[in-house]
């Protein structure tokens, strides 16, 4: 077997009882602009650490074994990263491109002020998910705290189960998609219809996530824009 | 920022080893609270009819023993106290307020950091490591625990403005956040006759809680008054003689996890501090809802 066909099959596995953080986080930056290196790694023990596997720019599969802390996967381009577990505040934070999927549940601002990407939540996420999101797609398999999708300026957020209290207050251009009950909705967030295309768009999302749920069974959820930002007299 | 760590043991062998863990957990939060740690541990009971002390001297040549022939003198109380550190426990033949009122009147200079009949309370200055170290409490068996870590915000690092506090017999509170209304309330908290020694917001919350379960409410009735009467931001893990509960004031940016295995419940304001208990990778653990009273109770050991 060839080298590159050898380093591209490896799993690389880093212990984090043995193995700091930031050491983990400097290999896989290493791996940035092409470096030849492991495609596909493995992290354990992860013990609730902060900022497992953040910043990474290059197309590498990270698994991760156990629960993590803050801003896992925070500003990822390119890469997939799979949490085998919970996450707590901040998954996916600022994400760019690439995917990063969470089999447990996720604390507040998952996929916070996220630009690209695809977030996949298996179990619930809790308050402000896809606050400030600006071009993230975000799937949820089970329900979302209070204040989700605040100040959400684009991209998408699909929710299987409910939405807490003030669903997309203050929202501007994102769509957002629920399937159970939403306690209430937030300022200027308005029930809009489901067309053909936003069913195939949810559709679409939900292969990609490999989350079953009928995509004809959610409800659409955008701005009306009739807050002060959405007027033209206000307009410079 | 600040920590806060529980522990409710619910097999022998956790309260066996409850120090152990406590200072485990404490250890994880230490870059949440680099400034001060300090602990909550029911244990020990005091016989009926009996009450217990935790005492505080500023003084590291502190004589307890003089403390010890005050207090045999005044309720025939003789034994010698357990010391640890700067601090002293106490087993008096009275009940807590009498004991607590010939401490202030006679020795004005200790600081009554607990009473009741289960609690004691330890707290000081530093590094959560040294203060686990000097206080030897990996030695400590009990039933549940409340610990603390403490980045200042609201007052001064010294060791009376450390966490935990404890404003009624043996209730105790732990907090992360900060409340704004303290001020006020802490004034009409004290027509109530409630006594703070303090500046402190989270003492007010513990000095509410102590005047809403005097006035007959249950630990939970007064924890949901909690949510209409402070205003602030929260995460409270509270002990009382046999319960341990937690609250997040509804807004919730204040982070908490609760786990639970058929041994133990555990409460952090990070998973960091739970993934180093026994079987927690195989721990039931989720965060708790805004504004949603989580309560577990035990029979007196």
């Amino acid at each position: 077997m060839a080298v590159a066909e050898r380093e591209h099959a490896a799993v690389e596995i880093v212990d984090l009882e043995t193995t700091s953080v930031r050491e983990l986080n400097q290999r896989l930056h290493d791996l940035a602009a092409g470096a030849a290196g492991p495609r596909h790694w493995r992290v354990v023990n992860p013990s609730g650490a902060h900022a497992v596997a953040c910043g990474l720019d290059a197309a590498i599969e990270v698994e991760i074994d156990g629960h993590v802390g803050y801003y896992c996967a925070g500003m990822n381009k390119l890469a997939h990263v799979h949490v085998h577990g919970n996450a707590s505040t901040g998954i996916a934070e600022n994400m760019m491109s690439g995917r990063v999927t969470v089999d447990g549940n996720v604390s507040q601002s998952a996929g916070a002020t996220g630009r690209g990407g695809l977030l996949v939540v298996r179990g619930n996420a809790s308050s402000r998910c896809g606050i400030s999101m600006k071009g993230i797609d975000i799937v949820v398999g089970g329900s979302v705290g209070h204040m989700s999708a605040f100040m959400a300026q684009t991209g998408t957020l699909v929710v299987c189960g409910d939405a807490g209290e003030a669903l997309g207050d203050s929202i501007y251009e994102a769509r957002l998609y629920v399937a159970g009950s939403v306690s209430s909705l937030g300022a200027d967030c308005v029930e809009k219809e489901l067309r053909d295309e936003h069913v195939a768009q949810v559709a679409a999302l939900l292969e990609a996530a490999d989350v079953d749920a009928d995509p004809a069974g959610f409800r659409r959820y955008g701005s009306e824009r009739r807050l002060y930002t959405f007027k033209v007299d206000n307009a410079y | 920022m600040c920590g806060i760590v529980g522990l409710f043991a619910k097999s022998a062998d956790v309260e066996e080893r409850l120090g152990e863990h406590l200072a485990a957990m404490l250890v994880q939060m230490s870059s949440r609270g680099p400034d001060s740690a300090g602990v909550a541990v029911y244990r020990n009971p005091a016989p009926t009819g009996s009450s217990k002390l935790t005492l505080y001297s500023p003084d590291a040549h502190e004589r307890w023993g003089a403390v010890r022939d005050g207090l045999c003198d005044a309720f025939g109380t003789c034994a010698e106290p357990s010391v640890r550190a700067s601090h002293a426990v106490f087993v008096v033949d009275a009940d807590a307020a009498d004991a607590e009122r010939w401490v202030r009147a006679n020795r004005p200079d200790l600081r009554v950091m607990s009473a009741g009949q289960v609690i004691e309370i330890y707290k000081e200055t530093g590094l959560p490591e040294d203060f686990v170290r000097t206080f030897a409490l990996e030695d400590i068996r009990g039933t549940h625990a409340l610990g603390h870590t403490r980045m200042a915000t609201e007052s001064r690092v010294t060791t009376e403005g450390s966490h935990p506090f404890s404003t009624g017999y043996d209730l105790c509170l732990v907090h992360n956040g900060s409340l704004s209304n303290h001020n006020r309330l802490r004034e009409n908290l004290r027509r109530e006759g409630i006594e703070f020694q303090t500046e402190n917001d989270t003492e007010v919350a513990a000095g509410y809680l102590a005047w809403r379960l005097r006035e007959g409410a249950s630990l939970e009735q007064a924890l949901e008054g909690c949510l209409d009467d402070l205003d602030g931001f929260y995460t409270f893990a509270v002990g009382t003689a046999d319960g341990f509960a937690v609250l997040r004031d509804p807004i919730a940016c204040k982070p908490a996890v609760l786990a639970e295995t058929d041994d133990w419940v555990a409460m952090s304001s990070e998973w960091r501090s739970i993934a180093v208990l026994p079987g927690a990778a195989d721990a039931r653990a989720w965060e708790p809802e805004p504004g949603v009273v989580y309560a577990w109770e035990k029979a007196l050991v």
